[in-house]
């Protein structure tokens, strides 16, 4: 397990997402309303949508492809369709985000 | 205590449908078992018609995943086929070696497609269609070879074929009878669905009775018993299917042509049990899921102790799924001795209904056309009713779409509903009640009801007016914005004006969102409205926009963008090619594409160039991603052509330069041509214009999309200027009052050519509606120029942030 800076707080606008690189690995990076950072796999277990460029609505995210709605927090793809999308714990610290890789 | 254990072989429709209702019933009564020799979970058989059609992808149709397995303790084989029931020791074996003890067993083993028996029916390239791997092997063959012909003229065959038809094949459809459908449908009808497919490019050989396939190794043709002989590189044989009944019979359980099963589902052995299509209850072998679906309710209730209810068998009725056909058929249908029938013949319209009527009952009935009617016949049938004189007067009515609402108190709870995803009456009405639930979306989501082919929405919405009353208005019912809201577009439009609401989050604030963030639907519709309404002051959100309208490009599936500029009017020069071109090499695009839409495209760009490459193009945004104006599509018209009766691409040029960046309801696209030889296509754009000799036809609510639809003429006018003004109050009428997401084609019909003319040909109120068109568009500024030069729009819309490993 790794702890992973990833940029600082204001490079995060609300509701707009982020895509994160790492590497090979791409992670969609959400700042809420309420100023929580969730951080999930950029990939929509559907047909693999840039998640990142999803739009944001309560904790909720809705894909850019096709519309699925998943839940950011626990990465459950909402009723009727299924699937489920890895989440990463965030802390910030300082104004920075960190990822628990 | 320990758990009976229960044994399913089949993994397909009935079987596990049957599994669903038993977990319903007790989720803890049984240890279930499940073998399939099919290599997936329980996927959605019916929609492999769908996905050959190009409607659906495999991926989309399974109906249980791997997850639903695990999380009801399922052990599921896949891959695995059972081979031997011994019913002494109570055990079965499969082809792997695994032997499996059971209490209690269900056969649902399904059908076997039949293949002919003829000479050369093993060659490769002949096939049948019935599951995923026959729909791959379609797939894969209709890219390299051109000829398909299609053996049997039912209803899978004639899907197949359509299906083939849109993967680009030429297909001819074999068939042995005088009519197409002859089980479901009448001559008559039969005629007209034959005349129908053949507008649609399908060819059929009636009448002809395939002897053998002949070629090499691969199918080269097809020899008739005529001697008469066809080409062919692929063969479908859809010629019926046989109910899969080996394993029972050599089990020594009692077969006829299906596994014979009493009003319980019970074989002829203790314990043992079958449902589906390989079942054969009082002498009929069922082929579609409705009643199989009826067979695992009865059957799980019989499983789980609860007695009472029994199977006694289902009056069946068929619908073609095939895109602009309706057919649909129920009962006995064919007029014999004792029968007398009501028809309705309407020819201009091409569509024909007819009940079957014996001792004053209907039995039957066949609709092409216009099968709104088909679910409430189906429902009388299956009761038996009398005919009345009030059915009498409303089946000779055009389309009879008044809800009937003691008809729907009527209908019993176990009826299906929803065909395709077997969703009853009473699991619906529980849902609504239980659930509070008040739209049909909601209703959907919730239980699947018409998630499929949406058939069944209309019977839903009544299903909501008689289960919850008063509190279910149809008029909110079609118009709500979302399931956020119980407010209609005017309603909330009316809100934003009287209580002078600025901004998304404000609205839905104010007017009492069940969402507090809205969703995806909604938001993007707010934000549109609230720019209608103040296009000077609105500060556009882009976290309101969906991708393509933020980013001012279109997401590809792999997560780039496509780039077009505006090349007004469709004309272009050396130097903006030359242009175009530079920039492609540049940035290494991937494709470059003439659109549709006279211009081009530059597919694949990567997020982070888009600013760099709309830079370096110093073009003007296309718009080909925007609720506005797309493009204004020209011919050469009188400049060069021989028939040129007016300068139709400088027109075209002049609407486009005049209303570019207009944003609207839903996509707008125009046409100007200069002659009704329409070569610019103006008949099918939500404006289009055709020069005539000395004037211009304006033509509005065209669309060549998903449903298309021939404009409608608005006026004819003489000048230039006047097409103009036309056109502007035309859109802003559109603009202040269509639905977020409805395009003018849909408009037009829902609020009328009469009150459109009525609005903007009045002189004042046509002034006033230039006036708002002129204040939205001096509002609006290009997109690309604003983002080139903002960078930190750049900075928050378009770039990631990258993080460096050092490992
Ligand atoms: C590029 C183009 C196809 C091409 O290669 O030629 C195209 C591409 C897309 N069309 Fe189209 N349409 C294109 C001309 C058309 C046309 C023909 C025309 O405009 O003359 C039509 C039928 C005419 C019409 O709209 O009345 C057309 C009817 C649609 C529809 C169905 C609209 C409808 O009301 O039924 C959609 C879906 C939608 O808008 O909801 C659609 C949606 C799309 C989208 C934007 C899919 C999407 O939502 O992401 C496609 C983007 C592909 C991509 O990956 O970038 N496209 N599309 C054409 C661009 C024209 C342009 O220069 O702007
Ligand atoms: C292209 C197409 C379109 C259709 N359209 C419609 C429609 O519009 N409406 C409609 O109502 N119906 C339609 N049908 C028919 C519908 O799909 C079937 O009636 C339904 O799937 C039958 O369900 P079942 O469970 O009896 O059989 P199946 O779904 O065929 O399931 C049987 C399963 O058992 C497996 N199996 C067989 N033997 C063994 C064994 N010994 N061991 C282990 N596994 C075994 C088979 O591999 C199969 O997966 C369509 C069918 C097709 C092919
Ligand atoms: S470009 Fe248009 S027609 Fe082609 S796949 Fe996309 S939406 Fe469908
Ligand atoms: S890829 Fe996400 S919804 Fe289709």
């Amino acid at each position: 397990m790794a702890r992973i800076e990833v940029g600082a707080l204001h490079h995060l606008p609300k509701r707009i997402g982020k895509c994160v690189k790492i590497g090979h690995m791409e992670l969609a990076l959400f700042r809420l309303s309420n100023d929580h950072v969730y951080a999930v796999e950029n990939r929509c277990p559907h047909r693999g949508g840039d998640l990142s460029q999803g739009i944001v609505s309560g904790e909720f995210l809705f894909c850019p492809l096709h519309d699925w709605k998943i839940c950011m927090r626990d990465g459950n793809v909402q009723a009727p369709d299924r699937g489920c999308v890895k989440t990463y714990k965030v802390e910030i610290e300082n104004e920075k985000i960190y990822v628990q890789l | 205590m320990k758990r009976k254990q229960l044994v399913l072989i089949g993994n397909g429709m009935a079987g596990v449908r049957c599994i669903e209702e038993i977990l319903k019933i007790d989720r803890d009564l049984f240890e279930i078992t499940i073998f399939g020799s099919e290599p997936y979970p329980n996927y959605n058989r019916i929609l492999l018609s769908t996905v050959l059609q190009g409607d659906t992808s495999i991926d989309d149709i399974t109906m249980n995943d791997w997850e639903w397995y695990e999380k009801n303790n399922i052990h599921l084989f896949v891959g695995e086929t059972v081979v031997k029931i011994d019913k002494e020791q109570q055990l079965v074996f499969t082809d792997k070696g695994r032997v499996a003890e059971y209490d209690e067993l269900i056969i649902a083993t399904g059908s076997k497609p039949f293949i002919l028996p003829i000479p050369g029916s093993d060659k490769q390239g002949v096939t049948a269609f019935r599951d995923i791997k026959d729909c791959e092997m379609l797939m894969e063959y209709a890219k390299k070879y051109k000829k398909a012909v299609v053996i049997g003229g039912g209803l899978l065959g004639l899907e197949a074929a359509r299906g083939l038809l849109n993967l680009g094949m030429e297909v001819n459809v074999v068939h042995i009878w005088e009519h197409l459908m002859e089980r479901q449908l009448d001559p008559t009808a039969s005629k007209l669905l034959q005349r129908e497919m053949e507008k649609q490019g399908m060819k059929f050989l009636l009448q002809k009775e395939t002897a053998e396939i002949i070629g090499d190794d691969r199918v080269e043709g097809l020899r008739f018993k005529d001697g008469t002989e066809i080409a062919a590189d692929l063969v479908v044989m859809a010629v019926g299917i046989r109910p899969n009944v080996e394993l029972a019979r050599q089990s020594g359980i009692a077969v006829n042509r299906g596994i014979i099963v009493n009003d319980y589902l019970e074989t002829s052995v203790p314990h043992i049990y079958a449902v589906g299509e390989c079942a054969e209850h009082r002498g009929i072998v069922y082929g579609l899921v409705a009643p199989l679906y009826e067979q695992g309710k009865v059957l799980a209730e019989k499983l789980c102790g609860i007695k009472g209810r029994t199977y006694t068998g289902s009056v069946v009725s068929t619908q073609l799924k095939v895109s602009g056909v309706d057919v649909f058929s129920a009962g006995e249908f064919m007029d014999q001795e004792g029968t007398s029938s009501i028809k309705v013949y309407d020819e201009f319209r091409g569509i024909y209904k007819k009940v079957v009527i014996r001792d004053e009952k209907m039995i039957g009935a066949v609709l092409f056309g216009d099968t709104s009617d088909g679910r409430k016949l189906l429902d009388m049938i299956q009761k038996n009713e009398n005919i009345s004189e009030s059915f009498q007067v409303s089946f000779f009515r055009p389309s009879s779409n008044q809800s009937n609402k003691s008809m729907t108190a009527e209908m019993a709870d176990n009826e299906v509903v929803c065909g395709c995803n077997g969703v009853t009456k009473g699991t619906i009405c529980k849902a609504i009640v239980e659930k509070g639930l008040k739209t049909v979306e909601q209703v959907r989501d919730c239980t699947n009801a018409s998630r499929s082919c949406g058939g069944c929405k209309g019977l839903v919405a009544e299903l909501l007016e008689y289960t919850i009353g008063e509190e279910f208005d149809r008029s909110v019912e079609k118009e709500t914005i979302c399931s956020c809201t119980t407010l209609s577009r005017e309603e909330v439009i009316e809100e934003i004006k009287s209580k002078n609401l600025k901004y998304v989050k404000e609205v839905m604030n104010v007017l009492g969102w069940k969402n507090e963030e809205g969703c995806s639907k909604c938001r993007p519709a707010l934000n549109y409205y609230l720019s209608m309404l103040y296009p000077t002051e609105y500060q556009d959100e882009y976290e309101s926009r969906f991708v393509n309208e933020r980013l001012h490009a279109n997401i590809q599936a792999d997560g780039t963008y496509s780039v077009v500029p505006r090349m007004y009017g469709g004309v272009t020069t050396a130097e903006q090619l030359r242009k175009i071109a530079d920039v492609a090499e540049k940035y290494n695009v991937p494709m470059i594409k003439l659109t549709g839409g006279q211009r081009i495209d530059l597919l694949g760009i990567k997020k982070e160039d888009l600013p760099k490459v709309w830079a370096e193009l110093d073009m003007p945004s296309g718009y080909a991603y925007a609720k506005a104006l797309r493009t204004v599509k020209t011919c050469v018209g009188k400049q060069f052509c021989r028939f040129g009766t007016q300068d139709s691409t400088q027109l075209g040029i002049d609407l486009e330069k005049k209303l570019e960046r207009l944003n609207t309801p839903h996509k707008v696209k125009m046409a100007v041509s200069a002659c009704p030889r329409n070569c610019a296509e103006s008949g099918i754009k939500d404006v289009g214009i055709v020069g005539v000799d000395g004037g211009w036809e304006i033509y509005v609510g065209g669309n060549g999309g998903t449903h298309l639809r021939a404009g409608d003429l608005l006026c004819t006018v003489q000048t230039e200027e006047e097409v103009i003004e036309i056109t502007g109050a035309f859109l802003q009428y559109y603009r202040e009052s269509a639905n977020y997401l409805e395009r003018t084609s849909k408009w037009v019909e829902r609020v009328g050519l009469e009150r459109i003319r009525e609005v903007i040909f009045d002189v004042d109120n046509r002034k006033q509606l230039l006036v708002r068109l002129e204040e939205a568009l001096v509002a609006a500024k290009d997109p690309w120029k604003e983002i080139v030069e903002n960078k930190e729009i750049q900075e928050k819309l378009f770039r990631d942030l990258k993080v460096p490993v050092n490992h």
